[in-house]
């Protein structure tokens, strides 16, 4: 492997990306190391979406660089770009899973690609990625419209996870949760990302899991990166949006939690 | 990347032990590999297993081992894992843990009690449907009546769209339709008709054809598949989007605001629509009688005012009101069926026109039983 874990396994340079007239990313700079959980946070608007869309590939810049896992993704040919995508997985935000397939089906796409895996393989391994996302067994067989939004968010992450990707993309995993369903959705990813050695790029709004899962955070604002940092740096910050967004009522009572339970599990 | 180093396995069989070295990246691009040989492992004797020089693992490789343990386990043998990196062994309890434990979905035997009870669902869902598409055509009628008392609440401009989309933008589509089935119908009886020498019935042969049948089938038939269609995507999308609730908490009725001008404007257009297709016919095989049978534009006028009772032209208009009542009343019905998700819009969207398009077939043949026992 040609890069080494002090490298960043993404890095953003100097991107710019626009609609029409409309400017949404100038100039904005952004770094993801290996192993971390990076959450990107913004006001509506502000992109964060498409930041996403534009590293995973779905989104042509208009200017800049980016380079995942070492490859430059602007100049790469196509084998190049194969085996990058290879390595990466997208959760979108309600699951994406193809409706005319199972939940089973859906996770067995990606290997579909792989020679020499058999049927039966791909099945017994499609079948572990859903007990790994906290499916019960025959959540396998049921085809999307008949699971919950949870359940379907699980199995896109089933999905995603599907060829153990080394880099992880979800998009608001945790909106349209119930809180509690939320919190176990977080901790999943958690577990997930360290037992599985992942680096996790999450765009969100949700400040608990910001508190709960997030190494660094990244502040999407001015069409660029404006801070990143951990959550306790990002209080510190006297920008005026990313003061209202961290010290607001709801992140107060977010921090608060947070500090609540970990105080409580140290005694 | 990681899959250039190639994985390697070795395997030395010793009738009291069965050691295993991996080397190399175990991922799940190794697997298609590295599975016959585990699966061709005897069992019931130990096995050890040295991945020291195992360069990655992924949950596949997890599962590969895993699987493997649970093999040997199960066949009363010992199973030991040497030389694991911390980060590999917490990767390896993790799938272990997740493992999948298979259940079977509980498989009921089908009786023949079930069987009959399937039939008789069917049937019941079948009475249920019919009974619930009257009950909209009297809450078309009921909401009508309604719109008589009180004017205001009647949606005209919503009716004057409808009859713009149902009628005339369907007036090209209908008018084609019909004139290339006159010219056929002309063709196809003139070869027929000249054997016998009796070339001028073919105008006869077109009026009653056109005026009395088809032309009011086939308009019907195009306007089921383009309009039912329309209205069930139109009002099904409606539902699914919870616009159908929201306006019922709004006071508004929707079948007042949705159904009626709908079916209304059907109901006024399908007649005029059935009117230019019977000219279009007409003039469709007075063309082709022109061209093939040199029977003159007089000649043809004539004969068609001389040979053809007006009843013909009567029976088939009458037809048309009903078909347009059936096609909007099943459309606006499979519209309000539709379930939260897209596939059945979709599905309720074809339903739907095969719905009308049988319907207006069945109308058709009960019309024609009901006109030929009165004689007219």
């Amino acid at each position: 492997m040609s890069d080494t874990p002090i490298d960043p396994v993404i890095s953003v340079r100097g991107l710019r990306n626009q609609f029409g007239t409309h400017l949404v990313h100038d100039k904005l700079d952004l770094d993801v190391k290996r192993g971390e959980i990076l959450g990107v946070v913004g006001g509506s608007g502000t992109g964060k979406s498409v930041l996403l869309r534009t590293i995973a590939g779905l989104q042509p810049p208009a200017q800049g660089h980016i380079t995942v896992l070492g490859t430059d993704l602007s100049t790469a040919d196509e084998d190049a770009r194969k085996a990058i995508e290879s390595r990466w997985g997208v959760m979108f935000q309600d699951g994406a899973l193809f409706s005319s397939l199972t939940v089973r089906e859906n996770v067995e796409v990606p290997m579909r690609s792989i020679p020499g895996l058999s049927p039966a393989t791909a099945r017994a391994l499609a079948d572990l990625k859903i007990s790994m996302v906290g499916l019960p067994y025959l959540a396998g067989d049921k085809y999307p419209s008949e699971l919950s939004g949870g359940m379907r968010k699980r199995a896109g992450l089933a999905r995603a996870l599907a060829l153990d990707p080394e880099i992880v993309f979800l998009d608001e995993p945790t909106a349209g949760l119930d809180p509690i369903g939320a919190a176990d959705f977080d901790q999943l990813i958690k577990g997930l990302s360290r037992s599985l050695g992942l680096t996790v790029f999450l765009v969100t709004h949700d400040l608990d899991t910001l508190h709960a899962i997030c190494d660094r955070i990244a502040v999407l604002a001015e069409r660029k990166v404006l801070v990143t940092g951990t959550m306790h740096e990002m209080l510190s910050i006297d920008h005026p949006w990313v003061h209202s967004y961290f010290h607001g009522p709801r992140a107060r009572a977010a921090l608060d939690h947070a500090d609540g339970v970990s105080s409580e599990k140290g005694k | 990347m990681s899959s250039i180093l190639a994985p390697e396995i070795t395997i030395v069989t010793e009738p009291a032990c069965t050691s295993i070295v991996l080397r190399g990246p175990i991922t799940i691009y190794a697997l298609g590999g590295l599975e016959p040989r585990f699966a061709a492992l005897p069992l019931g004797t130990a096995v050890s297993l040295d991945m020291t020089q195992v360069t990655r693992l992924d949950t596949a490789g997890a599962w590969l081992v895993t699987t493997l343990r649970e093999k040997v386990e199960g066949s009363g043998a010992s199973f030991e894992v040497l030389g694991l990196p911390p980060e590999i062994q917490s990767l390896l309890d993790n799938v272990g843990r997740a493992m999948p434990r298979p259940e079977a979905a509980p498989v009921l035997p089908r009786t023949l009690v079930d069987r009959v009870a399937e039939v008789g669902k069917g049937v019941v869902g079948g009475v249920g449907l019919v009974l619930s598409l009257i009950g909209y055509f009297g809450m078309f009628l009921a909401r009508l009546g309604r719109a008589l008392r009180h004017p205001s609440e009647f949606r005209l401009t919503s009716l004057v769209h409808h009859c713009q989309e149902v009628g005339l933008k369907a007036v090209p589509i209908v008018a084609l339709m019909s004139f290339l089935i006159g010219v056929v119908l002309a063709f196809q009886g003139a070869s027929q008709l000249r054997q016998f020498g009796a070339e001028v019935f073919v105008v006869d042969l077109i009026a009653v054809s056109i005026l009395r049948e088809l032309g009011i089938l086939l308009t019907s038939i195009i306007v089921a598949g383009r309009t039912a269609s329309a209205f069930t995507a139109a009002i099904g999308s409606m539902k699914m989007r919870e616009e159908i609730d929201a306006m019922r908490t709004l006071g508004l009725d929707p079948a007042m605001n949705l159904f009626v001008p709908r079916i209304l404007a059907l109901f006024l257009m399908l007649p005029i629509l059935g009117l230019i297709a019977n000219l279009a016919g007409l003039f469709g095989g007075a063309l082709m009688a022109w061209i093939e049978l040199g029977i003159s534009p007089e000649m043809f006028r004539t004969r068609l005012v001389e040979g053809t009772d007006v009843n013909h032209f009567l029976v088939g208009l009458v037809k048309a009101p009903v078909f347009a009542l059936i096609i909007g009343i099943i459309g606006c019905h499979s519209g309000m069926q539709v379930k939260s998700n897209a596939e059945s819009l979709g599905q309720m969207t074809s339903k739907a026109v095969v719905a009308a398009i049988f319907s207006v077939i069945v109308a058709d043949a009960v019309f024609s039983i009901f006109f030929a026992q009165i004689g007219v």
